[in-house]
């Protein structure tokens, strides 16, 4: 292997191995979120292109660099949509959280936020 | 090729940790965005191998398998957002 494919491929490996003990040890789903969608977005980006490197034909260029594009738009918009899709699902957050400009915003589940929300009703901040 | 099995291995090792958070994992979301980081950690060992068996098709796994993760983390949002009702 050339060593810019070397480089290129460990150093997405170490992202995509960095994302999930992001997942693994962070404390609540967002931060979770947070870690998966950065580090796996790059990360296989990085290593997608170094493969594409050491390939070298111009169909597999074509194949890969489509796959990266697609990875680089998409992913984004996956993390995005599954974090808030957790936050109105009514996840518990990390007690440590300092602002939450959503709060009250949502009807949220009582079952699971009771401890760390306002009541279900509570009509927040921008509807007085 | 060495670094490339090392690299195989650093991957699967993702794979595992991604797993445990599927298994623990308090919530829904925590379940599928681990699901997720689980199926990149796929994606890259399988064109890690097709370049390790000099097997070219597979790369067109990779397309395929970002195209379809994207859409499964987007459909299971939808499912967990309607959770709350």
């Amino acid at each position: 292997m050339s060593v810019v494919a070397t480089v290129l491929i460990g150093l997405g490996a170490g992202l995509v191995l960095l994302a999930s003990i992001g997942v693994l040890r962070f404390p609540d789903v967002l931060t979770r979120a947070n870690a998966a969608s950065k580090a796996t977005g790059l990360g296989l980006a990085v290593l997608l292109v170094g493969v594409a490197v050491e390939v070298g034909t111009p169909r597999g260029w074509t194949v890969l660099g489509l796959a990266v594009a697609l990875q680089l738009v998409t992913t984004p918009v996956a993390g995005h949509v599954l974090a808030r899709a957790a936050y109105r699902s009514g996840a518990p957050l990390w007690e440590g959280t300092r602002s939450d400009d959503l709060r009250g915003y949502y009807r949220t589940h009582p079952r699971l936020r009771d401890e760390v929300r306002p009541p279900a009703h509570d009509p927040g901040p921008g509807a007085a | 090729m060495t670094p490339l099995d090392l690299m195989l291995g650093a991957l699967g090792l993702a794979f595992g940790l991604a797993m445990v958070r599927v298994l623990r994992g308090p919530t829904i979301a925590d379940r599928a965005l681990a699901g997720d980081v689980a199926l990149y950690a796929v994606i890259g060992a399988v064109a890690l191998l097709a370049l390790r068996q000099d097997a070219p098709p597979f790369l067109d796994v990779v397309l395929v398998a970002t195209l379809l993760g994207f859409l499964a983390s987007v459909a299971l949002s939808l499912l967990i957002g309607r959770e709350r009702r």
